[in-house]
């Protein structure tokens, strides 16, 4: 596996394997979430308790997942940048990055929407929701880090290294709701002992969670591509401009 | 459909909550792929000035 991964560090070869998978990626999206979404909203029944507000649900838990599936992966191509010095590494993660935020400012969103009617606030200071807010942040200082440098490897490195570093937060996330006592409610579907839910809701979350993630490796692939291109263009000019002096 | 729309009384929740779901996805696919068709087209007008100059 870290065989095959590393192979794709080559540009050349990482388009070839884009070229491959993203048709695929662009149809499961398509089918994925409309078809999850869908049943989340008509098809699957109200809760006993929460009524028709449990259908949050099905866009909050998959949107709270990918932000931290994303993280991860933004802390692990960090990671073989710096160690590796893999420069598509690094441009992978500066690509998924922002895809990590959104999907985490939609879950911060989504989440207070559903607070309201069922805690009665929309927010508060909770292990869960704050270690989610500091994702946010770490999102947005490891784009920011990543701009403010003339150089732009200069830039991709710092941040990488704040990516890495910050990676400490994820298990904060996860079991926060074990550590402290969290107005949020522990995990039901993630669990050692298996999932707490019915199956007439766990299927439209799953499908849902699957669609999701086809969604962002589609757009992540597009994206490589896009900072692929910047990179050259980038060089380009470099070149021009020391030819030119 | 109106029961429907009405959410069980919920809809103030439930509606925005997709409707940011979707707004939110659709804005980065849109994004990206403008993003990346400029970018295309910049660099193939570099590459094309570039072979007009030597």
């Amino acid at each position: 596996m870290p065989l095959r991964l590393h192979s794709l560090a080559s540009p050349a070869r990482f388009d070839r394997f884009a070229r491959r998978i993203l048709p695929w990626t662009w149809v499961l999206a398509a089918l994925l979430i409309p078809c999850g979404l869908l049943w989340g909203l008509a098809f699957s029944p109200a809760d006993y308790q929460q009524g028709d507000t449990v259908r949050v649900m099905y866009v909050h838990v998959p949107s709270a997942w990918m932000a931290m599936a994303c993280y991860a992966l933004v802390a692990l191509l960090s990671a073989s940048f710096l160690v590796w010095k893999h420069h598509l590494a690094g441009l992978a993660a500066l690509a998924a990055a922002p895809v990590g935020a959104c999907f985490t400012a939609t879950a911060l969103v989504t989440g207070s929407l559903w607070g309201l009617p069922t805690w009665g606030t929309w927010w508060v200071w909770d292990a869960r929701l704050t270690s989610v807010l500091v994702l946010f942040f770490l999102y947005l200082g490891y784009i920011a880090l990543a701009g403010s440098f003339d150089d732009r490897s200069r830039g991709l490195r710092a941040a990488s290294i704040l990516a890495v570093v910050g990676v400490v937060n994820l298990p904060v996330i996860k079991f926060s709701v074990d550590w402290w006592n969290t107005l949020h409610q522990p995990a039901s579907v993630l669990r050692l002992d298996g999932p707490a839910i019915h199956a007439s809701m766990l299927w439209p979350l799953a499908i849902t969670a699957a669609g999701f993630a086809a969604f962002f490796a589609a757009l992540l692939v597009v994206r490589i591509r896009s900072e692929l291109l910047a990179w050259r263009i980038e060089a380009l000019m470099r070149r021009r401009s020391a030819g030119a002096a | 459909m109106a029961e429907f729309l009405d959410m069980g009384g919920d809809a103030a929740t439930v509606w925005p909550a997709y409707g940011v779901t979707i707004a939110v996805l659709t804005g980065l696919l849109v994004a990206s792929l403008r993003t990346y068709a400029r970018r295309r087209r910049d660099l193939e007008r570099l590459e094309r000035t570039g072979r007009d100059n030597r």
